[in-house]
């Protein structure tokens, strides 16, 4: 992937505002099925423009509305927030206190930066293949424990275009949550133990090899900080006769058994194990992203004005795969686009398309439509779902 | 709403009837009650509730919630003042409804102000907690299903699948336990203080919460409801305050002292003056302790001073004639000329025994009235010590009492909690040598006469059993406006019309 120059960005933009961004999806989404009136209209979207200009309390009318005004103004970053008790870009209109956030999906934010203090590849906004694991295994983490603790159904996970990952959670029961509700899924999810699974599978990999966490013993002794001081000498002995991280966590792991054996305590066994493992390499939420109902938060299909990389959404069934190394960036695919055109118009002289089919089909020819497809498959099952409700619903009334 | 205007409807419930309209001996308060009741009974009930309350907050203070010192106390304090609690063989229905219906009374008092709802929810609560542990298990779902709460028990094969689990995620339970209990399946977001912090299994969006977790959730939906009924109530205020009969006992309840008042002189003359000095170590609480050594000390107290001792005084048994050579003698030995004596303060101590001006005879003060009202100032030894001095001084006082260190820091954290009376309750045990005290102390009288109780071993003063003063022409306190005076002045045959009041506590008015 070439290097992305910011400078071209207001260009690039025109483009893929133009010519690539989805909108018929995108709309599809938050409109919902169009089942709550107004759902859409009271939508608050947010706007960064060129030289940091920000600007909040943005509405469209419809999706024609929202493509032109996107046209127009060329945002640098696009956020989402809450649906609002009355049009965002009314809201000087109304009366004081009657400006509501209604409703907005649970959203999750997870950044690496968060991570720094066990991190010994990278550090702040760089990431490499070595700690991108480390995101891996939060979603895994995270999703399971959505899923089939919460029982929620539509999570959209996305690539947030740098150093992290985003979970929108778009069930319609989800939307409706209140504030402390919220908070108190993300702190159920600071102490999920089931995670442990998740994290054995990875800990060898990812913690001893990669990241070699027993490395020497500046390393070592962040460990040592964990455990009981009275197995300190043993372990720092066989640290010290070890060649590498992994024949050290063994080590460990027979010390602190043994121990477990003479000294009746949970702070040994298994239990030290594990609590090693969690603080190296347990998702960190940060709470204030998700309970807020009027929080924004970065747009799935957004450039990120740093990197260029176009925020994807993320497919769940090959998660261990996904490497934000190769995902587009918006250089990328204008360049695709590019060429792609200039052989079109070279092979189709006399076919007469008209320019809003070619328009709507533009990002299929380009790096981007795999991500496209993985968010319209996250649509069809909205659909799906809806349309079981109101089926559910239309029985109980007795509509034929 | 002009409840006043509007038609009785009696309603003359007999036999199933009544026990149909009561299914429970506790309950949710869901609906307001509909009957008539006459004023003097609309009074009781709510008197009688007040006491309640402040007894669950007093042993809800003294002991652990949930022991059984804690349930056999309030169980027998219900069982005094015929609410229900316990599903027993008698006729449950007059507790049932006493329950009911003074539960929504106070619901007009307390909502008053944010304080007061606060206070309110949590003894219900409490109450509530209390009554709901006593539950026969199999009489908990038909319960739940009445007060309209969709918990459902699961079935045992549901159980069994997810035993494992269950037994991991409730903390402090065997697993035996979790076999017998039922489990009851409810939507994640109504269990959000269990599931927050990992206390409940949770799958598929469902919280899987065993019989005793169930109570946490169902204590949090009645505060919710309660406080938001409250809220509801306290708009519809105005319109109830405007009325003359509930005005006067709705602004007071919350503030008034509902216990015997000592001033029936039952123990008259039995004091003598030279046992003072020795009663004041031995049987004064602490704030008439004080009073008296500042009195010998300094020969002279100031008027709030004055008036709490003297009255104090008075109702222990010193006559007029007693108390006035009392002062007297002490005032002289502060250099004071007896003429000036005679025309200044023995005015004022008869005045106080009813003989001058209006001949109101005044009662001592209640623990509450020392406590809120009247703080004291720099040369001030009246008040509450407990509530009005500052910790060191108080830590000093009670070591110069003899308490023990334990004691004294039992005593300085109860106060610093601000249960001043606890605290007191603690001295009375102290300097007695009991474990406890056996009373709930509101009053400085009472301590005195419970202490000569003990000293005494039975025969002494005649004790005067605790019961609601029923309204008849009294003497009142000095401060104006007590609520059983103002409602003995009207016609005890005024019938109340509580179906008109339903209208308060409901979403429509």
């Amino acid at each position: 992937m070439e290097t992305f120059d910011p400078t071209e960005l207001p260009e690039l933009l025109k483009l893929y505002y133009r010519r690539l961004f989805p909108y018929p999806q995108y709309y599809r989404w938050l409109n919902y099925g169009g089942v709550i009136k107004n759902y859409f209209q009271h939508r608050e979207f947010s706007f960064t423009l060129k030289d940091d200009i920000y600007i909040r309390y943005q509405s469209f009318n419809n999706q024609s509305d929202l493509e032109k005004e996107m046209q127009k103004m060329n945002p640098y970053k696009i956020d989402i927030g809450a649906v609002y008790s009355h049009r965002p870009n009314q809201h000087n209109t109304v009366k004081l206190g009657a400006f509501q956030a209604q409703e907005k999906e649970l959203v999750f934010d997870i950044d690496m930066t968060d991570y720094d203090d066990v991190r010994r590849c990278c550090s702040s906004a760089d990431i490499c293949p070595k700690c991108w694991t480390l995101m891996t295994m939060a979603i895994r983490i995270i999703d399971r424990a959505l899923k089939e603790d919460f029982g929620f159904k539509h999570r959209l996970w996305v690539y947030s275009g740098r150093r992290g990952v985003h979970c929108w959670v778009c069930d319609e029961s989800v939307r409706k949550l209140s504030s402390a509700v919220r908070s108190g899924i993300v702190e159920y999810l600071s102490l999920v133990k089931k995670s442990i699974n998740i994290i054995k599978k990875y800990f060898e990999e990812y913690a001893l090899v990669n990241q070699d966490i027993l490395k020497n013993k500046e390393s070592w002794d962040k460990i040592l900080a964990l455990v009981p001081e009275i197995i300190h000498d043993e372990l720092q002995q066989g640290f010290q006769k070890s060649h590498n991280s992994l024949q050290r966590w063994e080590h460990l792991k027979k010390v602190a058994s043994r121990c477990q054996n003479n000294i009746k305590n949970d702070k040994y066994g298994p239990w030290l194990e594990w609590e090693i493992m969690l603080q190296y390499c347990f998702p960190r939420l940060d709470i204030n992203v998700s309970k807020g109902i009027n929080h924004l938060l970065k747009s799935p299909f957004s450039v990120h004005p740093k990197t260029g990389r176009i925020s994807v959404p993320i497919d769940l069934q090959k998660v261990d795969q996904f490497d934000p190394f190769t995902v587009p960036t918006i250089s990328f695919i204008c360049r695709e686009l590019d060429a792609i055109s200039i052989n079109e118009e070279e092979k189709e002289e006399n076919e007469a398309e008209s320019d809003v089919k070619h328009r709507t089909r533009d990002y299929k020819k380009t790096s981007l439509a795999p991500y496209v497809k993985v968010f319209e498959h996250f649509l069809e099952n909205l659909d799906k779902s809806r349309k079981g409700e109101l089926l559910k619903k239309s029985d109980l009334q007795k509509d034929f | 709403m002009e409840f006043s205007k509007k038609k009785w409807r009696m309603l003359r419930l007999a036999g199933d009837q009544r026990n149909a309209s009561y299914p429970h001996c506790l309950q949710f308060y869901l609906q307001p009650p509909s009957e008539n009741i006459s004023l003097i009974e609309f009074e009781n009930l709510a008197i009688d509730r007040v006491k309640l309350l402040k007894s669950v907050e007093n042993l809800g203070v003294s002991y652990v919630k949930g022991t059984e010192q804690y349930q056999s106390k309030l169980e027998s304090e219900l069982r005094k003042l015929k609410f229900s609690y316990r599903e027993n063989l008698e006729d449950e229905y007059e507790p049932r409804r006493r329950d009911h219906i003074s539960h929504f009374i106070l619901r007009l008092a307390y909502c008053q102000s944010e304080e007061l709802r606060r206070w309110f929810i949590q003894q219900e609560m409490d109450l509530l907690r209390f009554r709901f542990s006593i539950l026969p298990k199999d009489k908990i779902q038909d319960f739940l299903k009445d007060s309209q709460l969709q918990f459902e028990a699961i079935s045992d094969e549901e159980k069994t699948l997810r035993e494992q689990e269950i037994i991991a995620s409730s903390p402090n339970s065997s697993g035996s336990k979790v076999v017998l209990e039922s489990i009851y399946k409810i939507p994640f977001a109504d269990a959000l203080d269990l599931f927050r912090g990992r206390k409940v299994y949770l799958e598929d969006g469902f919280a899987y919460v065993p019989l005793k977790d169930i109570v946490a959730i169902i204590l949090n939906e009645f505060r919710a409801k309660l406080s938001k009924a409250l809220a509801l109530t306290a708009r519809s205020l105005p319109a109830v305050q405007s009325d003359e009969r509930l005005q006067p006992l709705l602004n007071h309840l919350s503030h008034s002292y509902t216990g015997q008042d000592y001033s029936t002189q039952g123990n008259v003359g039995k004091i003598s003056l030279d046992q003072i000095d020795s009663l004041s170590t031995k049987s004064f609480p602490p704030c008439m302790r004080q009073l008296h050594k500042a009195l010998r000390e300094n020969h002279h107290l100031r008027h709030g001073g004055r008036m709490q001792y003297g009255l104090f005084l008075k109702g222990i048994g010193l006559t007029l004639e007693q108390a006035l050579q009392f002062w007297k003698q002490e005032f002289i030995k502060g250099k004071m000329d007896p003429d000036k004596f005679d025309k200044g303060y023995s005015y004022n101590i008869r005045h106080s025994f009813g003989k001058e001006g209006k001949r109101t005879d005044y009662t001592p003060f209640s623990c509450l009235k020392i406590i809120l009202s009247n703080p004291p100032s720099q040369g001030d030894y009246h008040g509450c010590p407990f509530r009005h001095s500052d910790p060191e001084l108080l830590k000093q006082k009670l070591q110069s009492y003899k308490i023990s260190p334990g004691g004294i820091s039992q005593i300085l954290d109860l106060a610093k909690g601000t249960h001043y009376q606890v605290a007191c309750q603690k001295y009375f045990e102290m300097i007695h040598n009991v474990d406890d005290c056996g009373f709930s102390l509101n009053h400085p009288n009472q301590f005195f006469c419970e202490s000569q109780r003990i000293l005494n071993g039975g025969k002494d003063i005649k004790k005067e059993p605790i019961q609601p003063e029923t309204p008849q022409p009294k003497p009142s306190i000095q401060k104006a406006k007590d609520a059983s005076s103002a409602l003995a002045s009207l016609n005890s045959s005024l019938e109340m019309d509580m179906e008109g009041l339903e209208d308060y506590f409901s979403e429509d008015s």
